[in-house]
């Protein structure tokens, strides 16, 4: 795992292109900072400065190379890359508050956004007059619509909303696409269908993931709690509070794993593998060995009693020294994550290595070795 | 004041009530629980059986009433049983309870917190002590988000 700083200014989101040899972050501002890696060194060569209100959210489709950026202005633009400059489009999200999040779907011919206006613009391009138009999701959502996550089959999408609920919509536009095949979730998806609500998670929900076959769904709230959504078993949900502080952001690494972290500075790994088997695993980050040099006795006391304490050292025990804001897949794919990154409030970027620990089946005892 | 009347009484009213937006609770049908009951709790404290006394206290407490006077009433019982305790008591008292037990523990701790008493500080101290080395932040955090509080 390695970090990097961008400097002092809290990391509010980031996104990766292609190949993952540029970010683009934005520091808590209503600039997106695009920087490209050149050795071990970040160095920055764009800055996107056309919203007038903080960047809530950023995202970057792979294949077509456009990036998507909202912000509290109640705009959402669409930028490509033109003689290497990057260029916006405005979009007609038609939001009256705040937009706070965003995302390509899978085939990146749309892509949801969510916001303070209590509903979800879902947002395509229309080729006859060039330009970008919305429809609306309204149905239930009675509060802010704070993250958002697509199905594999780039139709469903799910929503969690600071009014303690995390629900999945169609987002199926007949315009762009042809009709999507029933899934474990419902078989009927007309636009603006709501196949899934959940019962009263208990606190704002922070984030939502779809498992990489789509068939769970996963979210964190704010009462420090974890929760999964299994539609192959009757759409049941198991929760799993944590005595931890809250999770802000949840991510699945593969089919069973995820990660998730929040305001307790570091990465968790959860395991699900069926209703009531939702489990904490372990703490992701490797607390610094922290090398105390020799201290003489009287500075030993003298500590203790100015300081109360004889711990010198005054930084969390881990990477990030602040709340983390956002997980992002960085190499592999939903269903085998090898490395993912975090961003936080203390301006760093880390970027965390994910290893499924091998089963072995058999072990044969007296030969010191376990023959898989 | 209003320009015309010089009256203030327009500050009295709550705009927040006539906001068609407003955000109304997911109205919970079943019938709520009416708390523990005082004259059983007060039996077991006179045994001495402070563990029973203890669990049935924190049995059907009322989270979905709005009813002041229920909550109340079951606030104070549950305070009774917490400051009549033995600080040796304590550690073994949370340790029956389970990941839910303690978080609703915590809620009544906090509650307890809110009206100070002579000597009830002290031994909600400690029992604040104990519920955190086994709820941890979280069960503190799911006292200030929870919605259906005691």
């Amino acid at each position: 795992m390695s970090l990097y700083s961008f400097g002092l200014e809290p990391l509010s989101c980031h996104a990766w292109n292609k190949d993952r040899t540029q970010i683009a972050v934005s520091p808590n501002s209503s600039v997106v900072i695009i920087y490209e890696k050149k050795g071990n060194e970040w160095a920055k060569i764009h800055e996107l400065t056309e919203h007038s209100g903080r960047i809530t959210g950023i995202d970057w489709a792979p294949d077509s190379n456009r990036i998507v950026t909202c912000a509290s202005d109640r705009n959402a633009y669409v930028w490509t890359l033109k003689d290497k400059v990057w260029k916006p489009t405005l979009v007609l999200v038609r939001i009256n508050r705040a937009a706070t999040f965003v995302k390509w779907s899978p085939l990146e011919n749309k892509f949801a956004l969510g916001s303070g206006a209590r509903l979800i613009s879902v947002c395509y391009f229309e080729k006859e007059n060039d330009w970008w138009l919305s429809k609306h999701i309204k149905k239930s959502i009675r509060s802010t619509v704070m993250c958002l996550d697509w199905h594999p089959n780039n139709i469903l999408l799910a929503a969690g909303s600071s009014d303690f609920h995390c629900r999945i919509f169609s987002a199926y536009i007949k315009e762009i696409e042809d009709k999507p095949g029933p899934t474990a979730w419902g078989a009927k998806m007309p636009f603006g269908e709501m196949l899934l609500e959940t019962k009263d998670c208990g606190g704002w929900v922070h984030s939502v993931s779809f498992s990489p076959s789509g068939d769970h769904l996963a979210w964190v709230a704010h009462n420090s709690s974890i929760s999964v959504a299994d539609a192959t078993q009757g759409k049941e949900m198991t929760q799993l509070t944590t005595d931890r502080l809250p999770l802000v952001s949840v991510l699945y690494v593969s089919p069973t794993e995820m990660v998730a972290a929040g305001h307790d500075c570091c990465p968790f790994q959860f395991s699900y593998k069926g209703p009531g088997s939702l489990k904490f695993v372990k703490k992701l980050d490797i607390p610094k060995q922290t090398s105390r040099g020799s201290m003489s006795a009287m500075q030993h006391f003298r500590n203790l009693d100015k300081k109360a304490t004889d711990d010198e050292s005054n930084e969390l025990g881990c990477l990030h020294q602040n709340s983390i804001t956002q997980l992002c897949i960085v190499s592999g794919t939903k269903a085998h994550v090898d490395k993912y990154s975090s961003v936080g409030l203390d301006g760093a970027m880390v970027l965390w290595d994910f290893k499924v620990l091998p089963t072995y089946t058999t072990y044969t005892k007296g030969c010191g070795h376990p023959v898989k | 004041m209003a320009k015309n009347t010089l009256s203030s009484r327009f500050r009295k009213l709550d705009i927040d009530e006539f906001d068609e937006n407003k955000f109304v609770d997911d109205h919970d049908e079943a019938v709520d629980n009416q708390g523990p009951d005082g004259a059983e709790i007060d039996n077991l404290i006179r045994q001495g059986d402070m563990m029973t006394a203890f669990h049935i206290a924190l049995r059907n407490p009322p989270v979905i009433t709005k009813n002041p006077a229920i909550k109340e009433r079951a606030l104070a019982i549950v305070l009774r049983v917490l400051t009549s305790f033995k600080s040796s008591d304590i550690e073994p008292a949370v340790k029956s309870l389970d990941r839910s037990g303690v978080d609703l523990l915590m809620k009544y701790i906090y509650r307890g917190f809110e009206k100070p008493s002579d000597n009830s500080s002290a031994i909600l101290l400690q029992w604040h002590e104990k519920a955190f080395a086994v709820g941890g932040l979280g069960s503190i955090v799911r006292v200030l988000t929870a919605r259906k509080t005691v």
